[in-house]
């Protein structure tokens, strides 16, 4: 939701200061292979990224739509539960053209104390490999 | 018979936009430029280590194998069945002693060599393939293949200058820079930019947009016009290296050459500094290289990240760029991960790269609807096209037009070269 608004920084507020986001593709899944897209493992580096697009970055202007599909809840440790979803993203352009630009599956680990929960681990495993333009606003 | 271009300047500093928009010059670079006598990047040796093992791979708008025999030899050739075109290997890679094509069975050697075919004598004497046919003369057509310290290239052409002439000392001499050590497979990006395939490779030769478009490289320091730096090519102008040496400058140097533009050199701080660490290892002490090879290919670093780009051409308005990510055989755990955190910086989604696809596609939307508007090439000087110590040009381009100019048969009267 924050995404698809455009509240980048109310997103990042959703993770743990001491967490992991990354994107990776499943041709390098599926090989074994550890290149990532994007890359963050702490909250600052998340922060970084979002002040770099707010000041510095330039890319496609456009509106994110997710649709997530139903969550899976696939085990949990202490206090951090884990889940996985498949996900399609669409893009619209400013002149209101929409396009399929990622689906995959996310793999979250959240870590959840009394009516707290954030998030400690974000993988998105794209199957969408062939990133449409560029790939800027987090998946 | 040649396309008609009026170049209104013969050294290239004007080039007509139409140039990106016309499916018979798209056909004619295929057949002149990547048929022709030019050397395509195809993978990296390392990608192929054992006997059996190929991978596919794309020439301009060719499908191409490029497979490793039993006894170790590297070959090349077109990804289609000889009987009715089907593509032969339709995985991204593979081991196998023998490539068949799912169509109907026909077989490929390593090599190349289609060495069978079901039904070939038919059944109970009846059907099958004439007793005179010639399994040899209708295998799928070869490339001439070289390595460069393990970099592979291939041409169709047999009027190609040898690999090493082609590339210069300027080419042999980095690449090997970036490949004297053997070299581990990280991983691969892809990303199709909505643009002509010469937009990229022009993009890859403007030394000056990088600290303009990417702000952050400015911002942040990674690479800023006012470090120790400049442009090399080699004797025909058809490759080139945007390069620049890390701690050249002082932030008083920067902050004066770029006042007056959007950059913010005074007030922008990564909270984790890790993403632009630079571990040194290379002795000429450069933190940014980026040789490119006419027509497709890209050699990058960018601090620690290494890896290669490979142009692919699809259509007249769309290319992918495919992106094989390296680091050192020797690197130890933490290097490696000190790579991936770098890789943040290229790639589609890089911090100091994504601007390329958006530029570019800005431009393809922006110059369809011109037959007589011209890009306008004159950073750097007009005329002679020569190397610079500096980097506030964009003269490679006119080097790339010059012998695209050359290799299409287009070259107009008196052109520089």
């Amino acid at each position: 939701m924050a995404l698809d608004e455009d509240r980048l920084e109310d997103w990042v507020e959703l993770f743990d200061e001491d967490c992991d986001y990354r994107i990776v593709t499943r041709e390098n899944v599926e090989q074994g292979l550890p290149n990532v897209l994007m890359w963050c493992d702490n909250k600052n580096m998340l922060r970084d990224r979002v002040e770099s697009y707010r000041n510095v970055n330039l890319y496609n202007p456009h509106y994110d739509r997710h649709v997530i599909g139903p969550l899976r809840f696939t085990g949990k440790k202490d206090s951090i539960f884990c889940f996985e979803a498949g996900y399609s993203l669409f893009q619209t352009s400013l002149e209101g053209e929409s396009r399929l630009f990622s689906v995959g599956r996310y793999r979250v680990e959240a870590r959840v104390e009394g009516n707290l929960a954030k998030l400690k681990s974000v993988t998105i495993i794209a199957d969408t490999g062939l990133v449409p333009s560029l790939l800027a606003t987090p998946i | 018979m040649n396309p008609d271009i009026a170049w209104p300047r013969n050294d290239y500093s004007r080039v007509p936009f139409w140039l990106h928009h016309d499916a018979a010059i798209y056909e004619l670079e295929m057949e002149r430029i990547f048929r022709g006598p030019a050397w395509s990047y195809l993978c990296l040796e390392a990608e192929i280590p054992n006997a059996g093992d190929f991978r596919t791979t794309w020439v301009g708008d060719t499908p191409v194998i490029v497979s490793r025999d039993k006894d170790g030899a590297i070959h090349a050739f077109v990804n289609r069945c000889s009987h009715r075109g089907a593509m032969i290997v339709r995985s991204l890679r593979g081991n196998a002693e023998r490539l068949v094509c799912l169509y109907h069975r026909w077989c490929y050697s390593n090599s190349g060599e289609l060495t069978g075919l079901p039904f070939r004598k038919g059944l109970k004497g009846e059907g099958g393939m004439p007793q005179d046919f010639d399994m040899h003369a209708v295998s799928p057509r070869k490339l001439k293949l070289a390595s460069c310290h393990g970099m592979l290239f291939g041409t169709f052409s047999d009027r190609a200058e040898p690999l090493e002439a082609y590339l210069g000392e300027f080419g042999t001499g980095i690449i090997k820079r970036f490949l004297s050590r053997p070299i581990r497979i990280l991983g691969y990006s892809r990303q199709r930019i909505h643009g002509n395939w010469k937009l990229y490779a022009e993009n890859l030769r403007d030394t000056y947009h990088a600290s303009l478009l990417h702000e952050f490289f400015v911002t942040y320091g990674v690479d800023r016009a006012t470090q120790k730096g400049g442009v090399k090519m080699d004797g025909r102008h058809r490759h080139n290296m945007n390069h620049a040496y890390a701690s050249t400058d002082t932030q008083e140097d920067a902050t004066a050459a770029y006042a007056g533009t959007a950059a913010r050199l005074d007030r922008m701080q990564l909270r984790d500094k890790k993403l632009l660490e630079f571990k040194n290892e290379f002795s000429d002490g450069m933190n940014l290289a980026a040789p490119v090879f006419f027509p497709n290919a890209l050699l990058i670093q960018i601090n620690n990240s290494l890896a290669t780009r490979q142009i692919r051409p699809q259509g007249v308005s769309a290319h992918e760029v495919f992106q094989t990510v390296f680091g050192y055989a020797d690197d130890d755990a933490a290097m490696t991960r000190h790579r991936l955190i770098s890789a943040n910086l290229v790639g589609p989604a890089g911090l100091v790269s994504m601007e390329d696809g958006e530029a570019i596609e800005a431009v393809q939307k922006a110059t369809r609807s011109t037959r007589d508007g011209c890009a306008v090439i004159e950073m750097g000087g007009r005329g002679e096209v020569r190397d610079l110590a500096h980097r506030v040009t964009e003269t490679p381009i006119r080097g790339f037009w010059s012998y695209w100019a050359e290799l299409m048969g287009v070259e107009p009267a008196g052109a520089i070269r």
